[in-house]
């Protein structure tokens, strides 16, 4: 999130798509309820009448899969409704009336203007750049006109004189190239005009059509919605896998970042683009950047092309200008922090003992989906899996199994036995022929170990260890000691291939000669590298991430984190560090708990804050100050994210509101996406329709669809669209809630939700057993017939749609059940490869 | 209470600070009367943790009594969840201990797996092995699957350092200090095929 839980509460607007999160994230109840009864309006669209639209004002229904037809709508409408009419008076007089004009100019890139080959093409669906032979886009034509270039000053009295230090590894500082503009917003290749020019084709009647919505039900939700384009008004989207889990899931997430940027809602209390993440620590699995091409606090691991070397990485990661000016120093921090000693400016840091993912164009992919091909391969022999459970959570789970069975090995660390570490003895599978090895290692419950976890806001909060884990169950971190310890034993005893990267490795995180989660926090937080041996048990941990440096004296595993353990009086003690504050008086009346546990980065609680000002740094909404210029200084109630002050001097008001991009103006257009500068609407993967907009049915880039395994079944013999959601009693694969007795009892089983009228077309009465089924798997669940799904009308004809919940499996003493995702098929997104669980097709009948 | 408990919970944590916790624990002026040794909270030490499902980061209060956990509820301190819990989070005590359906005692959770076990080629069952002999097997079976595949160069001659041979799942459920070991020893390892619950 770029906000988080406490602030929904200073919502105007709230607009679920893509979550319910009454249902999924119960506790978002409290806060949105708090906006709700202060007089918020709240929108829900969804293809099923939820429980948060049961709490909502306006449920608009949407066909699954049509999001981004939905989002240009929007866009379309506020240009015709809002920006248009008044522009020319806004630029004569500077009056803004209901639209933020002044955040539209100054603090997005509308005014920038495009190359001017920048092109789209609705006959074929495709953007300027595209290479039909690789099916990739070039993104030459989507960057900017350059009005003039500035290098870096690294001289000694420079703002770059660190890059010239003993230690910093050699590399070309970059140039910056400042976009032309034209604050009027009149010429045809600025960024707002092309906006305007793309989305002329999604009217009103369009959208209705494609996504299968009531003409007067949408109008009211853009113009609700669209009431928070007025300065000092806020409106708030949150969202969940239902957006993400497309075959277009990152460009859905655009295209809430670009409606927010339009309404002028990014980084203002009540506001922000609001991911309402799916397990208890994935905000810190995903900063700790636990990705194939990932590397720990959002940089980019190694790879064979532009980050082939540290001096590649360095001179294609750093920014021109913003703050990513300092990836240097967080790299080499990085590296430092990783192999100790052993990493010197000589050796690169040891760079290039950090394994490097091929990235040339037709390189294999080695993602999740991929990893399934490749075992089936026989490229993929072993396989560790840490708490996840593919045998049930992956698409196309029985394609999983059967490729498994093809492991030599395999690992699973769980309190449960999964469908994953028993996928050998699934009904459909034969134990006598497969060959694969598997252990089952035991590991400690929550509350049976200490440790550092992050909630969607960023929040991160210790966790204090209150009893021992039963008989022989162990914390993942002692069980990776253990294992590690082995390898380098045997490496040191043996050889083998290549045993540098391995035996240069850091690995001192002990105390008192046992492996212990505290100096792994120091780690994290990062410390001076001169004054810290970890051995000894002491530690110079830094104060904060603006302390490191690029030259190897300091060491940080992740820089964000920076801040959250840097306490040097008591290094031990988790209580005494910024994480374990536990003071709950929230002095900003905007429940930023600034004093409550430590928020990255910086204990910022609310991301890109400096937007909740005017260009003069006066609050949009002064009773909702999050900072405030007062003529010579800033006046700061949340950590400012931005340039407040410089060489102990404050910094007046400018227009680097974002500044953690090169630009310090965010991206209505965006030439970071691999599939297009502007969100597209592409039918998914499966659809009974013809895409209506362009002339390419799906995403260009969709991925996966090479793999045999994905097997489409065609539109005739599997009709039906079905998507798959969770119920309140259970967690995703069912691995802890199952094993919940009392869960189990309130939820016994799983089913499959369909309306009245298709239940009635079928001769199916609720609670039958009904057989879903399409060209990859077949399940058996019972029946929920209810009012809370209707038959669409898309392009005037009647379309079905059902719902899955996905929690059950063959494993467990207390609920089993057919795993629904056998059905899902296993495509992804190009930009993150992740599978389109949310809109695909299947047949059902009367089991 | 707010004031007391809040007092006393600033003291949790550290491990030698648990006893004073206690020691305020007994103190509570918000007992309106004596309290009686057959209340379930009654000498017990509080800990504080995180929920483990939906992520946001509701905070529970754990209630423990001669190293047995008593009870799990909100806390009430916490600034998210403010005491409440949802069905799941109210729940986490089953996770370990469930009550049996015919003694009513509190028994260790029967479908929670507490012991290494391996299932050998073909086999139909697990058997149970020590954490010696699991770890000993398994990092024979990493080194013999690396040094059979490892690339120190590409085609291009390029160090690449990496085994295309093993995949590492997950870590959204693990602690963030275990998140950066389980990194650190895989891509030490060289592997490439690394993902959690974040690619989905």
């Amino acid at each position: 999130m770029t906000s988080h839980w406490c602030d929904f509460q200073n919502t105007d607007v709230i607009l679920h798509c893509g979550s319910n999160s009454v249902e999924n994230h119960p506790v978002s109840s409290l806060w949105l309820g708090k906006a709700h009864d202060r007089g918020a309006k709240w929108i829900v669209v969804d293809p099923r009448y939820t429980r948060t639209a049961e709490q909502a004002d306006i449920y608009c229904p949407i066909r699954s899969g049509t999001d981004i037809a939905f989002y240009g709508g929007m866009y379309h409408w506020i240009i015709e409704n809002l920006i248009d009419p008044n522009l020319e008076k806004y630029l004569a007089t500077g009056e803004m009336g209901d639209y933020n004009y002044e955040y539209l100019l100054n603090y997005t890139n509308a005014s920038y203007l495009l190359d001017p080959e920048f092109d789209f093409d609705p006959e074929t669906g495709l953007y300027s750049g595209w290479d039909e032979k690789t099916k990739t886009y070039s993104n030459h034509s989507w960057h900017y006109q350059t009005e003039k270039e500035e290098n870096w000053d690294t001289s000694a009295s420079g703002d770059y004189a660190w890059v010239k230090k003993d230690g910093v590894p050699e590399f070309t500082t970059p140039t910056l190239t400042l976009p032309k503009r034209d604050m009027t917003l009149q010429d045809p290749m600025c960024v707002y005009q092309q906006v305007k020019k793309h989305y002329e084709r999604y009217t009103l009647d369009a959208v209705c059509d494609i996504c299968g919505m009531d003409k007067e039900t949408l109008e009211l939700v853009y113009s609700t919605y669209g009431s928070t384009a007025k300065p000092g008004r806020a409106g708030m989207v949150l969202y969940a896998l239902g957006q993400t889990q497309h075959s277009y899931g990152a460009q859905n997430t655009r295209a809430m970042c670009v409606m927010q940027l339009l309404l002028g809602n990014i980084g203002i209390p009540g506001g922000g683009v609001n991911a309402l993440r799916g397990e208890p620590n994935v905000q810190g699995a995903t900063d700790m950047g636990m990705m194939v091409n990932e590397h720990p606090a959002y940089l980019k691991w190694a790879n064979t092309t532009d980050r082939s070397s540290l001096r590649k990485w360095l001179e294609s990661q750093t920014y021109s200008a913003g703050y990513y000016t300092n990836k240097p120093k967080f790299i080499v921090s990085s590296l430092k922090e990783w192999f100790g000693d052993a990493a010197t400016v000589e050796n690169d840091y040891g760079y290039d003992w950090w394994p490097k993912v091929p990235s040339e164009k037709g390189d294999q992919d080695y993602t999740h989906i991929s990893t399934f091909e490749l075992m089936k391969q026989g490229v993929i022999k072993g396989y560790f899996n840490w708490g996840m459970n593919p045998c049930h959570s992956a698409p196309n789970a029985g394609n999983v199994r059967r490729s498994m069975a093809n492991l030599d090995w395999l690992v699973v660390a769980d309190q449960v036995e999964t469908e994953s570490a028993a996928f050998w003895k699934a009904p459909d599978m034969n134990p006598a022929e497969i060959q694969t090895t598997v252990y089952f290692l035991p590991c400690a419950l929550i509350y049976e170990k200490p440790g550092t976890i992050l909630n969607s806001g960023r929040w991160l909060q210790w966790r204090y260890q209150a009893v021992e884990p039963w008989d022989q169950a162990k914390p993942d971190l002692e069980m990776c000691d253990l294992l590690w310890t082995e390898i380098c034993r045997l490496y040191k005893e043996e050889g083998g291939a290549n045993p540098a990267p391995i035996l240069n490795t850091k690995w001192d995180y002990y105390v008192n000669g046992k492996i212990d989660f505290r100096p792994v926090s120091w780690a994290l937080n990062g410390y001076r590298t001169a004054n810290s041996d970890f051995k000894a048990g002491k530690v110079d941990l830094l104060k904060g991430y603006s302390e490191l440096g690029a030259d190897g004296s300091t060491s940080c595993a992740m820089w964000i984190y920076s801040g959250f353990y840097n306490n040097n009086d008591a290094p031990l003690d988790p209580a005494q560090q910024p994480i374990g504050r536990r003071d709950n008086n929230d002095k900003s009346g905007l429940g930023l708990n600034s004093n409550w546990a430590f928020s990255w980065p910086s204990n910022r609680r609310i991301l890109y804050n400096r937007n909740s000002c005017d260009t003069k740094g006066k609050p949009w909404n002064p009773d909702k100050k999050l900072m405030e210029w007062d003529g010579s200084k800033w006046d700061l109630v949340d950590q400012g994210d931005f340039v407040s002050a410089k060489n102990g001097q404050q910094v007046p008001p400018n227009n680097n509101t974002f500044f953690m991009l090169w630009e310090q103006n965010a991206r209505l257009e965006s030439y970071g996406m691999e599939d297009g500068p502007m969100p597209e609407h592409y039918e998914p993967f499966e659809s009974p329709f013809d895409n209506a907009l362009n002339g390419s049915q799906n995403n260009p880039m969709i991925k996966f669809t090479e793999y045999e395994s994905t097997a489409h079944g065609g539109t005739d013999e599997y009709p039906i669209i079905a998507t798959t959601y969770s119920v309140t009693e259970h967690w995703q694969t069912g691995g802890q809630s199952r094993s919940c007795p009392a869960l189990v009892e309130a939820m016994p089983s799983q089913f499959c939700e369909m309306s009245e009228e298709f239940a009635a077309e079928k001769g199916i009465k609720p609670g039958d057993k009904v057989r879903v089924w399409n060209k990859r798997g077949s399940v058996v669940v019972d029946a929920y017939v209810t009012k809370r799904l209707k038959p669409f009308t898309i392009h005037g004809k009647t379309q079905h749609q059902v719902g899955l919940t996905h929690h059950f499996g063959w494993t467990h003493l207390y609920g089993t059940g057919d795993t629904v995702n056998d059905l899902t098929p296993n495509v992804g997104d190009p930009n993150t490869m992740v599978p389109e669980y949310k809109a695909f097709l299947v047949n059902i009948e009367k089991a | 209470m707010n004031l007391t408990r809040r007092g006393f919970m600033k003291a949790t944590g550290a491990a030698f600070a648990t006893s004073m916790a206690f020691q305020l624990t007994q103190q509570s002026p918000a007992l309106a009367v004596e309290s009686n040794s057959d209340w379930k909270l009654v000498n017990t030490e509080e800990y504080t943790n995180i929920c483990c499902y939906c992520a946001g980061g509701c905070g529970s209060l754990l209630s423990v009594r001669d190293g047995e956990l008593i009870n799990l509820e909100g806390d009430p301190d916490h600034p998210i969840n403010q005491g409440g819990l949802c069905p799941k989070g109210a729940a986490m005590f089953q996770l370990r201990n469930i009550v049996d359906p015919e003694t009513r005692e509190v028994i260790k959770n029967p479908d929670r797996v507490t012991k290494p076990m391996v299932r050998r080629p073909g086999a139909s069952e697990w058997e149970d092995i020590t954490w010696e002999d699991a770890v000993k097997e398994i990092a024979r079976k990493v080194k013999d699957t690396r040094d059979a595949t490892f690339e120190e160069t590409d085609k291009n001659g390029l160090t690449v350092n990496r085994t295309p041979a093993i995949a590492s799942l997950g870590g959204s459920q693990e602690n963030s200090e275990e998140e950066y070991l389980i990194l650190k020893m895989m891509r030490s390892l060289g592997v490439i095929a690394i993902d959690n619950q974040a690619r989905v």
